[in-house]
C-alpha cells in the first residue's frame, strides 16, 4: 500500500472518503517528514503553525458535507514571493526578512477557497532571480534526488518540495523556465499556464511581463487540477484574460494521441547536448508517435537570440519592480539585496536609459514581437512542441558561482515559450547519472488543455515518474 | 532690441473621480485623516498591481475633446523612475509617447490660438509634511494623495505675456470647471501651475526657466513678469543663451515677489520610462469618443457665443457663464422668443443683481420694466406698419375673429423689443384695429 505522502490529491480524496485517514493525520505526516528533511535540503523557509488547525476544520467539513471542494484538505507548499496573509513572505531575500503580507496574494486566496492547507513557504532565488535556487539568501535547496546537486529554480523550492514528497503539491511561479527547469532537474511534474491566465496579484514582480504562477505536483493530472483552481481573470490584475477557463482535468485520459500534430524543436537539440540526454528526448518522440501522434522536426528560431531578448526585457522590468524597495520602507536597507539581484537593479537601469533604449530595450520588443509572430505561424501547423526542458541533468552545488548569465544558459531552451507567453509542461522522461531529465510539451497561449491533454496521455504511458529514497539520498 | 517672451505652461489638475487611478480607494483626499485611505496598491506593497479606472480616462480624454485635441486611438501607460520619498513604487505610472489626447488648442479673446501639446493621465503622489515631533524636526509622509488621478495639459510655448497665460489659465479652469471633472479648487491644490519661460531678444533666446508648483493665477502672471525682468537684466549682464544643458528650476516666493532658484544646470532628466507592463495598452474607439463628445456639457466660449446670438450683449454672457449661473441662463434661453421680453436688457438686469432669478423672472421683469413705451404717437406707428404688411389679418379681425389681437401685440413688442408698455399697447390696438 502506499504511504501517506505518495498519494495524489484523487488518492488523497479517496483516503479520506473511505476513512482511511484523516485530514490531520495527512498534514501531521508531512510535518513530521518536513522536520527531519528540511535541515537536510533546505526546502521550507517558514511553516504555517496554522496548518494542524486548518486540519481540524478540514476533516469536521468532510464529516458534515462531504468533500465539495476541489482542493480540500491537500497539503501544499507555496514557493515564499507569494504573499500569503500574516505568513512570513521573502521571495529568499534579506531587504525582506521578516516581511508579514497585509494581504493574501489571488492565487494563494483561489487554493485557500478550494480548501487547500498550506504547509509553509518554500525556497527560491532571490526575487526568483536565477534557475539555481542558489541565490537564496537564506542558502541552496539541495536536489532530493543527490544532495550535492541543484534543484534548479527558481521555485527549487517548490520543487523539491514535491521531490522529496514533503507536500502533496507545490505552487511556482514561472518568469522563463522558473516552473519547468527545477520541475525538470527533480524529476516532478510542473505545468506553466499562459500568460494571463492566472493572477499576478500579490506575487512579488520579477519580470511584470513574463510572470505566470503555476503548479507543481506528483501527476499532470494533478497540476491540471491545481490549475483549473487559480486559472481566470482577476478584477485586480488588469493583465489576467477573459477567456473562459475550460474544466481541464475532464479532457484528461485520453486512450492515444490519433490526430495529435508534434514538432520536434531542432535547435532544442543544442549541439553541446550530451547524447544520452539528445536520445531521452528523441525515445519520447518515439513514444508520442507510437501512441498515435504525428511527430515531425521544426526549426524554431535560434535559442540564442532568446537569451538577449529575455535578459533585456527582464531586466529592464526587475530594475523597475525593485525600486519600491527603497530602503525606506519594509525594515532594511538597500545593502541587503544580493550580488545577483544588484547586478539584474545595475543592467536594467542601463538599458532603459536615455540612449540606451532604442538599442536595447526596445529591439529586444521587436525580437519578442518576431518571436511571437513565429509561434502564432507554427501552431497553426503543429498542436505542440517537444523538447529537452534543460541541456542536462542538474548540476552540481556551487555551479552557479562566477556565472553571472547562468540562468539564461539553463533556460535557454524555456525563454521563447515563456517571451511569449506560452503555456507547457515538464514531465520526467528518462534519467541520466541517476538524475532525472524533463521533455517539455509547449502549446499555444490559452492551449492548456491541449497541453495538460497530450501531457498527460504521455505520462500515463511511461514510468519515470518516479521518487528518491530520501534515506538513500547522499 | 525687440524682446518677446516665450511662456508655456504645465497645468495639473487633480480628477474628483470616487476612486484613485488605480486602485479603489476614494480619491477625495481633502482634509482627510493621514494614511486612513491607502492600500497594497497605492502603499506600492509588494505584489500589488494597478487596474486603470475607466472612468479617469474618460474624463481625460473629454478633457482633451474640450481643448479641440485628437484623441489617439491607440495609447499606453508607461512607468516615469525616479526616486523620492512620496513615491511609492520608485516610478510614477504616468504616459510618455503615446498620451490619450494630443495636438489641440485653445481661443484668447484677442483671436490668438494658444497650441495644447498633449492631455495626458497620470497618479498623483503622497504628501511630504515637514513638521516637528517631539522636539525633533521630522518629515512625514501621507499618502491619502498617493494615487489621485492627475490630468497634465501641456500647452506650446504660444503666450508672449503674462496676461495672455493668464488668460490662458482662466480659460482652462472654466473648461475643466465646466465639464464637472473637477472643481479645479486652486487652494486645495486641485490645479496647480508651473510656467516655462526665456525671451527671443533680437533673435537670441535667453535659457529657458521652470517655475514650479504655483497655485493661483495672480502668482503666475507675477511670477511671468519678475522672471521677464530678470532674463532681461541677466541678458544684458552675462550675454548667457539657451542651451541643452542650461534649463534651470526656480520657485516663486509670493511675499518677496520674486522667483528664487531651486535646481541649476540641470542635466536633461532620465526618467526611464517604458511601457506599464501591468496594464495592457488601449485602444480608444470611435464610438466612445463620440459618446464623450456628446457627454461634453455647453464650452464656455460656445455658451457665450449662444447668448450673444440671443441678444444678449458680450460682456454680460461672458459674466453669467463665469459664473455658472445656470438658472439664469436656462431662465433667459427659455424666454428667447417670448415677444414680451428683451433678453438683451433682461440679461442686464441679471449681472446688475437688480433683477432676481429665483422666482417667476417674467414676471418681476415685466414689472420692472412696465414703464416702457407709453408714447401714444411712437407706438402708433409701429402698429401701423404691422397692420400694413399684414392685411389679411386685420381684414379676419375685423370680421370677428377678435383674439388675432394678441398676435398683433406680440409682433410689436418684438419690433419695440419688448420696451413698450403693455397697457398702453393693448388698449391701442384695439382702437386701431
Amino acid at each position: 500500500m502506499k504511504q501517506l505522502h505518495e498519494l495524489t490529491i484523487a488518492e488523497v480524496h479517496e483516503g479520506y472518503r473511505k476513512g482511511d485517514f484523516t485530514c490531520v493525520d495527512l498534514v501531521r505526516h508531512f510535518l513530521n517528514r518536513i522536520e527531519k528533511y528540511n535541515p537536510k535540503l533546505n526546502i521550507f523557509l517558514a511553516l504555517n503553525d496554522q496548518a494542524l488547525i486548518q486540519a481540524v476544520a478540514v476533516d469536521r467539513e468532510i464529516a458534515e458535507k462531504g468533500i465539495t471542494r476541489d482542493l480540500l484538505g491537500i497539503p501544499m507548499a507555496i514557493k515564499d514571493n507569494f504573499l500569503t496573509l500574516g505568513l512570513s513572505t521573502t521571495a529568499s531575500s534579506n531587504i525582506l526578512k521578516g516581511y508579514l503580507p497585509q494581504y493574501e496574494s489571488t492565487t494563494t486566496r483561489r487554493l485557500l477557497e478550494a480548501g487547500a492547507i498550506f504547509l509553509g513557504k518554500t525556497n527560491l532565488d532571490s526575487f526568483a532571480h536565477g534557475s539555481s535556487t542558489e541565490t537564496s539568501d537564506f542558502g541552496p535547496t539541495l536536489n532530493p534526488w543527490n544532495t550535492k546537486r541543484l534543484p534548479g529554480g527558481s521555485s527549487g523550492g517548490s520543487a523539491a518540495a514535491i521531490s522529496a514528497q514533503l507536500a502533496t503539491a507545490a505552487l511556482g511561479s514561472e518568469t522563463a523556465g522558473s516552473i519547468r527547469q527545477p520541475a525538470a532537474w527533480c524529476g516532478v511534474t510542473g505545468f506553466k499556464p499562459s500568460y494571463g491566465r492566472a493572477s499576478r496579484y500579490g506575487v512579488i514582480a520579477m519580470a511584470s511581463s513574463t510572470d505566470s504562477p503555476g503548479p507543481l505536483a506528483r501527476t499532470i493530472v494533478d497540476t491540471a487540477l491545481i490549475t483549473n483552481v487559480i486559472s481566470g481573470k482577476d478584477p485586480l490584475d488588469a493583465t489576467t484574460s477573459p477567456k473562459e477557463v475550460e474544466n481541464y482535468p475532464q479532457f484528461l485520459g485520453k486512450k492515444d494521441l490519433s490526430g495529435v500534430k508534434i514538432g520536434l524543436v531542432k535547435e532544442y537539440l543544442l549541439p553541446t547536448m550530451r547524447e544520452d540526454v539528445k536520445q531521452l528526448i528523441l525515445d519520447a518522440a518515439d513514444r508520442l508517435r507510437s501512441l498515435g501522434a504525428t511527430v515531425t522536426e521544426v526549426s524554431l528560431m535560434d535559442p540564442k537570440y532568446a537569451i538577449g531578448t529575455y535578459a533585456v526585457i527582464s531586466r529592464s522590468e526587475i530594475s523597475s519592480n525593485l525600486a519600491r524597495f527603497d530602503g525606506i520602507r519594509f525594515g532594511h536597507s538597500r545593502e541587503a539585496f544580493c550580488p545577483e539581484s544588484k547586478r539584474r537593479i545595475l543592467l536594467g537601469t542601463y538599458t532603459l536609459s536615455a540612449g540606451y533604449y532604442d538599442a536595447y530595450y526596445k529591439k529586444a520588443e521587436a525580437v519578442r514581437t518576431k518571436m511571437i509572430d513565429q509561434f502564432t505561424k507554427i501552431f497553426k501547423t503543429y498542436d505542440a512542441l517537444i523538447g529537452a526542458v534543460s541541456p542536462g541533468p542538474a548540476l552540481p552545488v556551487g555551479a552557479t558561482k562566477g556565472q553571472p548569465m547562468f540562468g539564461e544558459m539553463e533556460d535557454v531552451l524555456l525563454e521563447q515559450s515563456s517571451v511569449a507567453g506560452l503555456t507547457g509542461a515538464s514531465v520526467p522522461c528518462g534519467f541520466v547519472d541517476d538524475l532525472p531529465i524533463g521533455l517539455q510539451i509547449t502549446c499555444d497561449q490559452f492551449q492548456e488543455k491541449k497541453a495538460l491533454m497530450i501531457t498527460d496521455c504521455y505520462q500515463r504511458n511511461t514510468s519515470y515518474n518516479l521518487f528518491p529514497d530520501l534515506e538513500k539520498t547522499s | 532690441m525687440k524682446t518677446t517672451p516665450i511662456i508655456g505652461l504645465e497645468v495639473h489638475v487633480e480628477l474628483e473621480t470616487k476612486s484613485k487611478m488605480f486602485c479603489g480607494c476614494p480619491a477625495n483626499h481633502f482634509g482627510k485623516k493621514p494614511n486612513t485611505q491607502t492600500c497594497p496598491v497605492c502603499l506600492g506593497l509588494p505584489g500589488a498591481l494597478p487596474v486603470p479606472n475607466n472612468k479617469a480616462i474618460e474624463s481625460c480624454i473629454k478633457i482633451g475633446l474640450a481643448l479641440n485635441c485628437s484623441v489617439n486611438r491607440l495609447s499606453k501607460f508607461d512607468r516615469k523612475q525616479y526616486f523620492y520619498p512620496d513615491l511609492t513604487k520608485g516610478y510614477q505610472i504616468s504616459q510618455y509617447d503615446q498620451p490619450f489626447c494630443s495636438d489641440g488648442s485653445v481661443l484668447l479673446d484677442s483671436g490668438k490660438k494658444i497650441g495644447i501639446e498633449r492631455v495626458h493621465l497620470e497618479e498623483d503622489t503622497g504628501k511630504l509634511q515637514h513638521t516637528e515631533l517631539n522636539g525633533e524636526r521630522v518629515t512625514l509622509i501621507d499618502f491619502n494623495r498617493g494615487g489621485v488621478p492627475l490630468v497634465e495639459i501641456v500647452s506650446r510655448p504660444d503666450m508672449e505675456s503674462s496676461a495672455e497665460a493668464k488668460e490662458y489659465l482662466k480659460k482652462i479652469h472654466e473648461i475643466i470647471r465646466v465639464l464637472g471633472v473637477s472643481n479645479a479648487d486652486m487652494e486645495k491644490g486641485q490645479m496647480r501651475l508651473e510656467p516655462t519661460i526665456n525671451l527671443n531678444i533680437g533673435g537670441k533666446y535667453t535659457p529657458i526657466v521652470e517655475i514650479k508648483n504655483i497655485n493661483s493665477f495672480n502668482y503666475a502672471s507675477q511670477a511671468i513678469e519678475y522672471e521677464i525682468k530678470r532674463q532681461v537684466e541677466e541678458f544684458e549682464k552675462t550675454g548667457v543663451e539657451k542651451s541643452t544643458t542650461n534649463k534651470t528650476t526656480r520657485g516663486y516666493d509670493p511675499i518677496k515677489k520674486v522667483t528664487f532658484l531651486q535646481r541649476a544646470k540641470e542635466e536633461a532628466k532620465d526618467y526611464r520610462y517604458f511601457p506599464e507592463p501591468d496594464i495592457p495598452p488601449f485602444i480608444i474607439e470611435e464610438d466612445l469618443v463620440e459618446k464623450l463628445r456628446l457627454e461634453i456639457p455647453l464650452l464656455p466660449e460656445q455658451a457665450i457665443e449662444n447668448l450673444v446670438s440671443l441678444g444678449v450683449e458680450k460682456k454680460d454672457a461672458k459674466i453669467l457663464i463665469s459664473n455658472q449661473n445656470r438658472v439664469a441662463i436656462e431662465r433667459l434661453k427659455s424666454l428667447a422668443d417670448d415677444p414680451e421680453v428683451n433678453l438683451k436688457k433682461m440679461a442686464s438686469l441679471i449681472v446688475n443683481g437688480k433683477l432676481s432669478t429665483t422666482g417667476d423672472v417674467k414676471a418681476e421683469y415685466l414689472s420692472l420694466t412696465k414703464v416702457g413705451t407709453t408714447d401714444r404717437g411712437e407706438l402708433e406707428k409701429v402698429i401701423r406698419e404691422i397692420m400694413a404688411s399684414n392685411p389679411a389679418l386685420v381684414d379676419q379681425y375685423r370680421q370677428g375673429k377678435v383674439n388675432l389681437a394678441g398676435f398683433f401685440v406680440g409682433q410689436a413688442m418684438k419690433a419695440t423689443h419688448g420696451s413698450a408698455n403693455p397697457q398702453t399697447l393693448t388698449k391701442l390696438i384695439t382702437e386701431l384695429l
